[in-house]
């Protein structure tokens, strides 16, 4: 299938590259639907980051093709600046050994507008574009 | 349905020189978490070891293993 064919991946690719940070979860910020996506979510807004969230259950297709894009099998992923950070064990791991801080730090010294949370927005915005 | 020990036994038959702990999180058979360690993670990113783990199992991860926590320990 080809990109112009797969309007979930292109909305997904999208939302990557639009938002500085990008968290997919199952779920919203505001209730979370598994333990992994909270903990992940609770990382963030304990450094006080702004970010978009995407909830993956929707859709499964969302899952599905977010996987086969960021070759990563599992759901919460935290995407910054267009990279793929990880799942909920690597973003707690670098909250507690400061990197993440210094990775989300960093985008504001560097005068970056950070993206307002979305909750669930993502979500609506790719629901849309099928 | 995999438990404790057979993921132990593939991350280490897969991963040359790996040494893993796995529990069963949950107590269900589909929740575990494992540490591994291995020289084979040397020069690798915390993303790639992580995805050299979960590359063992495949499809398996958010299917009948529906999450696998990992702790990657290169040595």
């Amino acid at each position: 299938m080809s990109e112009q064919e797969n309007p979930i991946r292109d909305a997904i690719a999208e939302a990557i590259a639009g938002n500085e940070v990008i968290l997919f979860m199952k779920g919203t910020p505001e209730m979370p639907a598994c333990g992994f996506s909270a903990r992940t979510v609770a990382a963030l807004q304990s450094l006080d980051t702004s970010f978009a969230a995407v909830d993956v259950l929707p859709d499964p297709r969302i899952r599905g093709e977010l996987s086969a894009l960021s070759q990563w099998p599992t759901i919460p992923q935290l995407f910054v600046r267009g990279e793929l950070v990880g799942g909920c064990d690597i973003v707690l791991e670098m909250l507690e050994t400061g990197e993440l801080a210094a990775l989300l730090g960093a985008e504001g010294e560097a005068g970056t507008i950070q993206t307002p949370a979305v909750a669930g927005g993502g979500a609506l915005q790719i629901e849309n574009r099928l | 349905m995999p438990d404790a020990t057979d993921i132990k036994e593939r991350i280490e038959a897969a991963i040359p020189g790996a040494r893993a702990d796995v529990e069963d999180w949950t107590g269900g058979g589909d929740h575990f978490r494992a540490t591994v360690k291995s020289s084979a993670f040397a020069g690798l990113t915390r993303l790639e070891q992580h995805r050299l783990v979960y590359g063992v199992f495949g499809e398996e991860i958010g299917g009948p293993i529906h999450a696998l926590s990992l702790t990657t320990i290169s040595e």
